[in-house]
């Protein structure tokens, strides 16, 4: 049976992308500054989730897994919203940089005034919006271009069966996720790290590396209860979803893990240069500081502990949605002190309906390319393993 | 139970068309059978490596901590080199057979025994570090958090190093048992067939009565299960806070906020090294090669590309953040490593895991057992450099340079060092010969659906 993506849903969708256009709008005209941060934060939030859609989906070609092959159409369709966030994220560079990185401003760089920063004119070498743009375009073709070129071997081995198309899948695979290995560090330094262009953590790259995963585990997770709610995907059952819970519940921890690791080391040493990060988060964002820890790890650790939990469709739900909301609170935490500051005094409006119009986009994006191919990926030689998956 | 489906793209773990009975005869021939001369050839040397090790062990209980090669500037270096070394090599036993085990890999099968009493032996050589470092092993005690009535003052709970006290007490009971726990149902198959009464009373008693029957089963994969979850955050929490006796301080190369899990991809990547040492030379002595097959080999190598390339990311972004930070005291801490006195430790450190892993992406060198062999040799040479490398190069030159000095290991030093390789080996040699080296019950379980007599059987519909 194929996917249909029905009108109700179409409109549901251009409901949520029509409030986030609206939100943009007003917001530019109202307070743009919290605009352009409103919008760096939904933007690499999105993107980070279709990022982990096509490392899912390679990882388990090099892994050899055979598992999640029954539901591999949802991460791949997942993968195929980078290209638009990666339109998003050069726009937002193009005419959004004065607002979001200070490094930008070319004062900073005039000896002998009062605003020359000797500490940003010492990283001129890598802060600089001609290196910066290349670095930029250069991540998303990678990354749209792989995505493209594992689904369509993915779609190609559909039409014509044998194990060449798998083969390629693997070596396609392991050439993106060398490549993704470096550029997801170098990437979150020239996104988010930048935001705070004094501060800097060797571990920055791989903790928001694992907030990326944990939060597009979550989404996936989420997409396949849809799908299966709506009559898809029969043979994915509840050890999938097992499984897919183990994932979430582990990779919860594993961020919690590099969490603290960060924190603690910084807070221990509590060197000047580098404790100014938390010190600026701890006096005027105490609150989600908190929620932040609460929300990412004690929730789904409490709650997505047993086994039962990880088989019921109600309890997925239920972590899942506390874990892409968490992480969303995440990216937040680490772009608004850096951009709004101390000016900040709550949550605005104008986060959460750019917010509705990129969740709108996004799944747009995703159910669009869940109809133009079979929700099963049919001659996927470890697909016989996926649909016999008993744990 | 449904039926276990295996698809035709993955290769078969155990060769030979064996039976159950012959995978008994061959795990449990070493034990029961006579030990060669190869055996015997490397236990002695072993041995007198050991002996050697005692000595200087002892000499440095009589002289003190002075007979080691350390200074005023340099406080750490040999010592907790090796100690950081040996705990590494220790994580991949339990990463095969806690982590792959919740992974559901099989081909850890074969390799998980003698990979765990490695993580075992490992992890013994490394205790003996600090506990002799203190300079007074008598009042090695005074580490616990003990009432002051028995002499020592209430130890300080903000410092790693008592964490490390708890991590490593903590990881080792686990790791005991859990590769205990593994042991039962084989020791008691070497009690049902022992013929001498002794070695039935011995393996009867280790077996503590296992009879095999389905709840005895049920309850050992529940126990396997929940150990497994247990030891996985552990086995991350240990080099994690090994290596934040580092990277705690404010010390330049040593405070990084990268350390914890860049250890722990260190400490994996030595380990499956030391791992492939051992395990290259037992499965040709022991005649195991249908067991530890190319194929076991090849994921090895896999998991040493992974962790080798994770820990070059690391090192590559610590670099880069030095220069990036601003920070004159961080870049000079890492210019002194790449070109200062002890560029050769850095050269060396950065050829033998950065540069010489990435040969298995070739698959002629990583299905190949010498080029293994050899690579292996070389990562575990790499691994000991890169924590010399970290300890001693950041230390010796401080922010006072007028206190600038180099540091020069003492025959003594070198004597523990090879002493604990020398009871490393041992106690594996001696293990090699009383333990059977593969959970042969646990392989059987697998045998229906990964051994090449199995495959024969599944279509091949690509062909």
């Amino acid at each position: 049976m194929e996917f249909n993506f029905t009108n109700n849903s179409k409109n549901f969708f251009r409901v949520l992308m029509a409030i986030g256009v609206l939100t943009i709008i007003v917001g530019f005209l109202m307070n743009p500054h919290r605009t352009w941060a409103a919008l760096l934060v939904n933007n690499f939030y999105f993107t980070a989730i279709a990022l982990c859609g096509t490392f899912f989906v390679a990882v388990n070609y090099i892994a050899q897994a055979g598992w999640a092959v029954g539901f591999k159409r949802v991460p791949e369709a997942m993968g195929q919203f980078i290209l638009f966030g990666g339109i998003g994220m050069i726009l937002i560079f193009l005419f959004g940089h004065h607002d979001l990185y200070h490094w930008t401003h070319p004062e900073n760089y005039v000896k002998e005034t009062p605003d020359y920063d000797a500490i940003l004119d010492g990283k001129k070498g890598f802060l600089n919006i001609p290196f910066y743009s290349i670095r930029l375009v250069a991540y998303f073709l990678i990354w749209a271009g792989f995505t493209y070129w594992l689904r369509k071997e993915s779609l190609a081995e559909d039409l014509t069966g044998g194990i060449g198309h798998y083969d390629k899948s693997v070596k396609i695979g392991t050439v993106y996720i060398i490549l993704f290995g470096i550029t997801s560090s170098t990437s979150a330094w020239d996104f988010l790290m930048s935001v705070d262009a004094h501060w800097f953590s060797t571990l920055f790259g791989w903790y928001t590396f694992a907030g990326l995963f944990v939060s597009g585990l979550a989404t996936m997770c989420m997409l396949i209860i849809y799908l299966k709610s709506k009559g898809h995907l029969g043979n994915v059952n509840e050890n999938h979803l097992h499984d897919v819970g183990k994932f979430m519940f582990a990779f919860s921890i594993f961020w919690t893990y590099l969490w603290f690791s960060q924190f603690m080391l910084i807070w221990y040493a509590n060197l000047p240069e580098e404790v100014t990060y938390f010190k600026a988060r701890w006096d005027h964002y105490r609150f989600i500081f908190w929620l932040n820890f609460f929300i990412n790890f004690c929730f789904p650790f409490l709650v997505l502990m047993t086994r039962d939990a990880k088989r019921k469709v109600k309890v997925l739900i239920i972590a899942g949605t506390a874990i892409i909301i968490g992480h969303w609170l995440d990216v937040y935490l680490m772009v608004i002190p850096g951009t709004i500051g101390n000016e900040w005094h709550g949550f605005n409006l104008i986060e959460f309906g750019v917010m509705f119009g990129y969740a709108g986009a996004f799944l747009f994006v995703v159910f669009t390319s869940l109809t133009k191919a079979p929700l099963i990926a049919k001659n996927h030689p470890l697909l016989a393993e996926s649909m016999a998956h008993h744990i | 139970m449904s039926e276990i489906v295996i698809s035709a793209v993955r290769d078969p773990l155990v060769l030979g068309e064996k039976t159950y009975h012959q995978i008994t005869e061959d795990v449990c021939r070493p034990v029961e059978g006579k030990a060669n001369k190869w055996w015997w050839l490397s236990f002695i040397i072993s041995a007198t490596c050991m002996t050697w090790g005692i000595c200087s062990l002892a000499y440095t209980i009589g002289n003190g901590i002075g007979s080691w090669g350390l200074n005023k500037t340099v406080g750490w270096a040999w010592d907790i080199t090796n100690f950081v070394w040996w705990i590494g090599i220790g994580h991949a036993g339990t990463l095969i057979s806690a982590i792959l085990l919740l992974f559901r890999q099989r081909w850890r099968m074969s390799i998980n025994r003698s990979a765990e009493a490695m993580t075992i032996f490992a992890v013994v050589c490394a205790g003996l570090f600090p506990l002799f470092h203190t300079g007074r092993p008598w009042l090695d005690y005074w580490m616990l958090p003990l009432p002051n009535q028995f002499g020592s003052l209430w130890v300080n709970f903000n410092s790693p190093l008592l964490w490390d006290v708890f991590a490593i007490s903590t990881y080792f009971s686990v790791s005991l048992v859990f590769w205990y726990l593994g042991l039962i149902p084989d020791l008691a198959t070497i009690r049902d067939r022992a013929i001498k009464p002794a070695s039935k009373f011995i393996y009867g008693t280790l077996s503590f009565g296992w009879k095999g029957t389905a709840r005895d089963w049920s309850r050992y994969e529940e126990v396997a299960l929940v150990l497994a979850g247990i030891s996985t955050p552990l086995v991350l929490s240990v080099h994690t806070i090994v290596s934040m006796d580092f990277a705690t301080s404010i010390l330049p190369g040593w405070h990084t906020t990268i350390f914890p899990p860049y250890f722990v991809a260190g400490a994996i990547f030595s380990g499956f090294a030391m791992v492939l040492t051992l395990m290259l030379v037992a499965r040709k002595v022991l005649d195991l090669e249908e067991y530890i097959t190319i194929q076991h080999i090849e994921s090895m190598n896999k998991v040493i590309i992974l962790t080798g390339s994770i820990v070059g990311i690391a090192y590559l972004t610590e670099f880069f953040i030095a220069w990036y930070s601003g920070n004159n005291y961080e870049a000079y801490a890492f210019i002194n490593r790449a070109t200062g006195p002890y560029w050769w430790a850095y050269w060396s450190m950065m050829t033998c895991n950065v540069i010489t892993p990435q040969l298995f992406w070739f698959k002629k060198i990583r299905t190949s057992v010498i080029a293994t062999f050899i690579i292996s040799i070389f990562v575990n040479i790499g691994m000991w450099f890169e924590r010399f490398v970290i300890i001693v190069t950041s230390l010796h030159r401080d922010f006072l340079p007028s206190s600038w000095t180099m540091y020069h290991p003492t025959f003594i030093e070198m004597g523990i060092f090879i002493g604990t390789i020398g009871l490393f080996f041992t106690l594996f040699l001696v293990f090699a010969r009383v333990f059977p080296v593969i959970a042969l019950n646990e392989l059987k379980t697998v045998l229906k659906a990964t051994s090449d007599k199995s495959h024969k059987n599944i279509p091949h519909h690509h062909e």
